[in-house]
């Protein structure tokens, strides 16, 4: 089993990307499937720029082990009222400054929907977000 | 089709020198939405937009793009130049608009 954390920084988008890419470079190393990292980074950058974008700071959590990748997204931050809303593409609660910036287009969490075979969203208002992804390593299509 | 030989082609602007002038290109993306390049973009693509930030070149590096072209003359800052040297990703100009550019490239790759 190999265990990889990362601080993600709020408000920081010169760093955002930073963690994924780390990980991905771990996954490189253990030889996973091509594919699957693809995915994998799609997922994973999506929800390190969902914390830049919308929390204070957050933790990445990486636990991969020869069947499966789970990632653990921590975050403290306004949390999401409406998940459902949330999920539905289009919808975003961006500031104009990061819309600006080409994020905010409601596409962050359809993405981690699509890439992963497991999402899951616990969340409270005005405390945080913890954003739970599994990726089977064995489903390759 | 190289990028270098795109550049050549198009007479494009190679903001980060030779880095990079060697890889191959796969078709292309054209978006100024960054989710939309990173779940749609594919290995290889030449992502042609008109946003100019350091994000820009972090998709690029994670979705491994061939490079990314600036529209309508737009110059990037030292600093996002710098971070992509350092990824190895070319960052090229081109004064043509967004339309122009897109028709000129499909041509050449198709």
């Amino acid at each position: 089993m190999v265990k990889l954390k990362y601080d993600i920084e709020g408000g920081n988008f010169n760093r955002a990307g930073n963690a994924s890419s780390q990980v991905k470079r771990v996954l490189k190393q253990l030889n996973i499937d091509q594919r699957l990292i693809k995915k994998i980074v799609v997922a994973l950058y999506e929800a390190e720029v969902n914390i830049v974008a919308h929390a204070y700071e957050g933790t990445m959590e990486i636990n991969i082990s020869p069947e499966k990748i789970d990632m653990i997204l921590q975050d403290k931050g306004p949390g999401i009222s409406n998940v459902e809303q949330a999920m539905q593409e289009g919808f975003s609660t961006a500031s104009q400054k990061v819309r600006e910036m080409g994020f905010g287009a409601g596409m962050g969490l359809p993405n981690i929907k699509k890439n992963t075979d497991l999402m899951e969203i616990e969340t409270s208002v005005g405390v945080g977000t913890t954003l739970r992804m599994t990726k089977y390593l064995n489903n390759v299509e | 089709m190289k990028v270098s030989e795109l550049i050549e082609k198009l007479g494009l602007t190679a903001f980060t020198g030779a880095v990079g002038v060697e890889r191959e290109i796969a078709g292309g993306y054209t978006s100024d939405l960054l989710s939309d390049v990173m779940g749609n973009a594919k290995e290889g693509n030449v992502w042609i937009t008109l946003q100019n930030h350091m994000n820009v070149i972090a998709i690029a590096s994670l979705k491994e793009l061939a490079c990314i072209i600036l529209v309508k003359g737009i110059t990037p800052a030292p600093e996002i130049i710098e971070k992509a040297i350092a990824e190895e990703i070319p960052v090229l100009g081109s004064n043509e608009n967004t339309f122009n550019l897109n028709g000129k490239i499909y041509a050449l790759l198709n």
